[in-house]
């Protein structure tokens, strides 16, 4: 599904991911853990496409194509999602039409027509009911005066209309409580096939309760340090992060 | 010869023809000196540092209009809101063209300022009304108000509300290498009468065009008047609107203003308080390209207690385009517990665009609240790439965010075809395609 190889990124001349490999196949659930200002928001955005960000050595693979001169839309298209850490306010545009926009462009990429209203209706139904989100939020305004945790189970929402094929969710257990944490994993959970894969990067253990990742990796200092089992998140919870900072130092 | 020379020498001329011992003629006596004397404002004026009038001064504008241009309706029906039955009161060149209108005396005068002129069953209201709200000091308004003969004359008795929306309409055939037009409209809105009008200047070749445009306005206690002003015209076409209110106890006034295109637009909005518990909305959105000029001056004067006025811009600046917005509110010593509002926010697109924008408050009572806000930006990268990364491509993206950013002014527009039509210019503008009405 997705393969990163020896990426190198970059703003404004200061190098952030500093050459990581990493493959990641289809039905897998990948987890990258590691300390603040790691990289992982910046891994994650690199693959979204984030124009910001200097790509120079390196390369990303999606089911095998180079996502490398890809625009943010394209790799939509193609199946990329991003679960945003911070979810930006667009006042003006409801959750539904902007659904409805998001949907029928990635539609009209692909050569498809709009998909017909009765048939829009009844997925925003059934996906919002899922993630037990109230039919009154999705005429509210984009994110705006969202709290932390409606903006991440909206980021979710979005993940189940958009269908993607690769899901890079960033941070999204911060500012959930429990209950909501349980509510999105669930839904996540849910989205998981044979076909898809899934990226979670977190700080914490405490979504990987719930989201059970088959692969773990630790990113330090723009590098995968280490890659284990879900094990290797117990281990991380138990020790910091401090270890693997020695231990890398060596 | 320059512009203001060709017009006062014309005045003589002009007076051919019309009712010399009629009370508004005196009206035009006075004005015309007052323009002699001042003439066009200049880039020294404090109100014009931003707008220069100069270059139009130099055009050669045919000051009288022709007779009637015969125009077919289904050339022109675009112009028009056409999706809902309204009245119409429709000039062509400066005439009035009964062809494409649909006037009414039918509890409500949806008529002519020439009737209104002539008629004695008008004179009264002529008397009451006429010039009362007008400035007689500002030059421009002198010269409108000197050569004032034709425009819309809307009359709307005690508790009385037209059955439809009225539509006012100016359009320019072109026939003329270059025109000057003055309509004059006056709009009465007595004690808990309501009304809907919409107004626009069209016009139809890439011939030059020059509006210099006086409306009052007038609500009387508990009046509603929902006024809509469509600015979307050729790169050729400059408009200088000239709008005065003057307002009633509880009255809500409610001027949109939408300025999409044109060479050069100058509005000068005034809202005149006398009376308590009023209300004034003021609301503009403004999206231009290329070198289209646009310069919004509104003065709220608060004269009595308990009053209230919003203002709400949006304006969004690409290419050379510029644009200036000048709120001034002024609010009385006697006007305690005003409550006054303006915001102004912009986004300038281009590196070439430029707002000037300043809030001028004139506050003489202690107990009030005042508060203005403005804001010059460009659009969001982060909200881009988050729109972005949903697959909506980038020039959808960044219309979305306009979209947006202009939605609260859209929003209050109370006439859903009205607001479904400016929706479509602005998309055009944009050159996309909304899945939706916002």
């Amino acid at each position: 599904m997705l393969e990163i190889k020896n990426l190198h990124a970059s703003v404004e001349d200061k190098e952030i991911l500093k050459g990581i490999d990493l493959k990641v196949n289809a039905g897998e659930v990948h987890a990258i853990m590691g300390p603040n200002g790691s990289g992982k928001s910046t891994l994650a955005e690199v693959i979204a496409g984030q124009e910001e960000f200097e790509v120079g050595e390196g390369s990303i693979l999606l089911e095998g194509e180079d996502l490398e001169e890809l625009s943010p839309e394209e790799r939509a298209h193609k199946g990329v999602f991003l679960s945003f850490q911070y979810p930006v306010e667009i006042p003006g545009v409801s959750v539904t039409n902007f659904m409805k926009t998001a949907i029928n462009e990635s539609r009209k990429a692909q050569g498809l027509e709009d998909m017909p209203a009765n048939e829009m209706l009844k997925k925003i139904r059934e996906k919002s009911e899922m993630l037990e989100i109230d039919r009154k939020f999705l005429s509210r305004s984009l994110n705006e005066g969202f709290s932390g945790g409606e903006k991440k189970r909206n980021e979710i929402f979005q993940m189940a209309m958009m269908e993607p094929k690769l899901a890079i969710l960033d941070e999204t257990d911060s500012g959930l409580d429990i209950d909501a944490l349980r509510i999105v994993a669930n839904g996540v959970n849910k989205l998981r096939s044979k076909d898809n894969a899934i990226i979670v990067i977190t700080h914490y253990q405490r979504l990987l309760e719930y989201i059970v990742p088959d692969f773990v990796h630790v990113l330090h200092n723009g590098k995968i340090v280490k890659s284990g089992t879900k094990e290797l998140a117990l281990e991380l919870e138990e020790k910091g992060y401090d270890w693997l900072k020695e231990e890398t130092a060596v | 010869m320059d512009l203001k020379e060709k017009l006062v020498s014309s005045f003589m001329a002009f007076e051919d023809g019309l009712d010399l011992d009629h009370p508004v003629h005196e009206e035009r006596n006075t004005a015309i000196k007052n323009f002699e004397t001042k003439g066009f404002p200049t880039k020294k004026d404090e109100a014009w540092k931003y707008t220069s009038l100069r270059g139009l001064q130099k055009v050669d504008f045919s000051i009288f209009p022709k007779q009637e241009t015969s125009l077919e309706y289904k050339d022109v029906k675009k112009y028009f809101l056409h999706e809902i039955d309204t009245y119409k009161i429709v000039f062509v060149d400066g005439v009035y063209s009964s062809y494409l209108s649909e006037t009414t005396h039918d509890g409500v005068d949806v008529c002519l300022m020439s009737s209104a002129f002539s008629k004695p069953m008008f004179q009264q209201v002529i008397e009451v009304y006429f010039n009362k709200a007008a400035s007689k000091e500002e030059s421009l308004t002198s010269l409108n108000t000197a050569f004032c003969k034709e425009g819309a004359y809307i009359y709307i008795p005690k508790n009385k509300m037209p059955k439809k929306p009225i539509q006012i309409l100016h359009l320019a055939t072109g026939n003329e290498a270059a025109l000057m037009l003055q309509p004059r409209n006056l709009i009465v809105a007595e004690d808990n009468a309501e009304v809907q009008i919409i107004e626009r200047h069209q016009s139809l070749t890439s011939n030059e065009v020059f509006t210099n445009s006086v409306t009052e306005i007038f609500a009387g206690k508990d009046a509603i008047v929902d006024y809509y002003k469509v600015q979307n015209d050729e790169s050729t076409a400059s408009l200088v609107d000239n709008t005065y209110i003057s307002q009633k106890d509880s009255s809500v006034v409610k001027v949109h203003t939408f300025s999409l295109g044109g060479k050069l637009i100058r509005n000068n909005l005034n809202f005149y308080q006398n009376g308590e518990r009023i209300d004034s909305t003021l609301k503009g959105v403004t999206i231009l390209a290329d070198k289209q000029h646009v310069d919004h001056h509104t003065l709220v004067h608060h004269a009595q207690p308990n009053c209230e006025s919003h203002q709400d811009y949006k304006g969004i600046f690409g290419d050379s385009s510029t644009g200036v917005f000048n709120g001034k509110i002024i609010v009385d010593k006697i006007a305690q517990k005003t409550d006054a509002f303006q915001q102004n926010n912009n986004i300038l697109l281009s590196d070439k665009s430029t707002i000037n924008s300043k809030p001028q408050l004139e506050i003489f009572a202690d107990d009030v609240k005042c508060s203005h806000g403005c804001t010059i930006g460009q659009l969001d990268e982060e909200a881009l790439f988050y729109l972005r990364s949903r697959g909506i491509p980038k020039k959808e993206a960044k219309a979305l965010l306009m979209y947006a950013f202009a939605n609260n002014v859209l929003e209050s527009v109370r006439i859903p075809e009205l607001k479904a039509r400016i929706n479509k210019i602005i998309a055009d503008k944009l050159g996309v395609r909304m899945g939706f009405d916002l």
